[in-house]
């Protein structure tokens, strides 16, 4: 690692203030920004720790919804079932030690493309709060480790509707644990919604041939013999563009049929 | 750059360091603090055999920064026998022959401990996935299996 200062602020006004410092960079868990440093592709000039602020802590479960605090682990997370989905999600991330370090709001900063947590925030409709606004998951994730925040901006919070029927099937990458392909369906209120991750080059998508499909009949046999378009998917060593493509149909059905 | 002052409790003992910001608690462990029993594997998370325990939660060692142990309870592998008494998963893998050269089994062993703390009576299924994050490439694991198994029935036998 480059050498860089260290700042463990207890709040996130603090937290926002430290980050206001040219090349400054805010340390969740850091189980991919850590690796990223060691391998000396990131130079930070201070690494502010968001680990020793209680207000990004904790999960509340308010009739409608699950508000989820950017600190809250994966393990956190798995524990709480709130959102039974999101929590299987969440208890097959990586292993058991990374879930303990991990948090959602790191995840959805991050933007990995093969990630878990884009596709639980695209597919539920989730709404992220930072210490500046509110961004609903539609505009938040913006391709390949990008999203809607600014610099220095801090995800504090993440908002889950609670779905009528949601289910998540991810097709491992057996390695590293992360998602070939990952799909995550949701039943709501305002209808079906299918997010797709591990195969986009662009990162977490939305599949709405499939919601549409499913939108008039909730059944895998709504998406017979249905892909999306290789055009863009990933193409490497784990697996061709056509192979990416043809799995998202069949871990969509599958998706589909868990979720009842 | 100054160093950081950090105050934490390592097995039980109320421990000080100085440390520089990029640092690891598995730098901290080996380095400054002479607790050579963690590993270093990989250095990127996937091996587990830097495997702690912080607050009650397996982690990482190598991926935690030591300034972010502040106030934290570590355990590791140094403080897992009592002594001269050797806790029952160590007995085990002896018994049982569940280790060849040795670099995965502290992490396993503290990984192990860990999931038998939380939950005593585990399905092999259960220990798998647990131990999705310690690689063994010498075994081929079914040993270390055997004797998690096997220690977690006498544990619960003595209980």
């Amino acid at each position: 690692m480059y050498a860089f200062d260290f700042e463990r602020p207890s709040t996130v006004a603090d937290a926002v203030a430290a980050l206001s410092a040219e090349d400054a960079q805010a340390l969740s868990g850091g189980q991919t920004l850590i690796p990223t440093l060691k391998q000396r592709l990131a130079s930070p000039s201070k690494l502010v720790s968001l680990g020793g602020i209680a207000e990004l802590q904790g999960i509340t479960s308010d009739g409608d919804a699950v508000t989820i605090g950017a600190g809250t682990t994966h393990a956190a997370v798995a524990a709480d079932g709130s959102i039974p989905a999101l929590s299987a999600l969440a208890g097959n991330i990586g292993d058991p030690a990374v879930r303990n370090r991990g948090t959602i709001g790191g995840s959805l900063a991050n933007n990995d493309p093969a990630a878990c947590y884009p596709s639980a925030a695209l597919g539920l409709g989730a709404t992220i709060v930072t210490n500046a606004r509110e961004i609903v998951a539609d505009d938040f994730f913006q391709g390949l480790f990008t999203t809607a925040l600014d610099e220095g901006e801090i995800i504090t919070a993440v908002r889950f509707p609670k779905p009528q029927a949601a289910n998540y099937q991810k097709f491992e990458q057996p390695a590293s644990r992360f998602a070939l392909v990952g799909v995550f369906v949701a039943k709501g209120a305002d209808g079906v919604r299918v997010a797709v991750t591990g195969a986009s080059e662009d990162g977490v998508f939305r599949w709405s041939e499939a919601e549409a499909a499913l939108g008039s009949n909730f059944s895998a046999g709504a998406l017979d013999g249905m892909a999306p378009p290789a055009d863009g998917m990933i193409s490497d060593l784990h697996g061709s563009a056509a192979y990416r493509a043809n799995l998202v149909g069949v871990m969509t059905r599958r998706a589909v049929a868990a979720a009842g | 750059m100054s160093q950081i002052h950090v105050i934490t409790t390592i097995n039980g003992d109320e421990t000080e360091f100085l440390c520089e910001a990029q640092e690891t608690l598995l730098d901290v462990l080996r380095d400054h603090l002479d607790l050579t029993g963690s590993k270093e594997g990989c250095g990127t998370g996937d091996c587990g055999a830097c495997s702690v325990i912080v607050d009650g939660r397996l982690v990482c060692a190598c991926l935690m920064l030591a300034g972010e142990a502040e106030g934290r309870s570590v355990e590791t592998i140094e403080g897992m026998a009592d002594g001269d008494d050797l806790h029952p998963l160590q007995q085990k893998f002896l018994e049982m022959a569940a280790l060849q050269c040795g670099v995965c089994t502290p992490g396993i062993l503290v990984a192990t401990k860990n999931l038998l703390e939380r939950n005593p009576n585990p399905t092999e299924e259960e220990v798998r996935y647990w131990l999705a994050g310690n690689l063994c490439r010498c075994t081929g694991y079914d040993k270390i299996i055997r004797a998690v198994m096997d220690t977690a029935a006498d544990m619960r036998g003595a209980a």
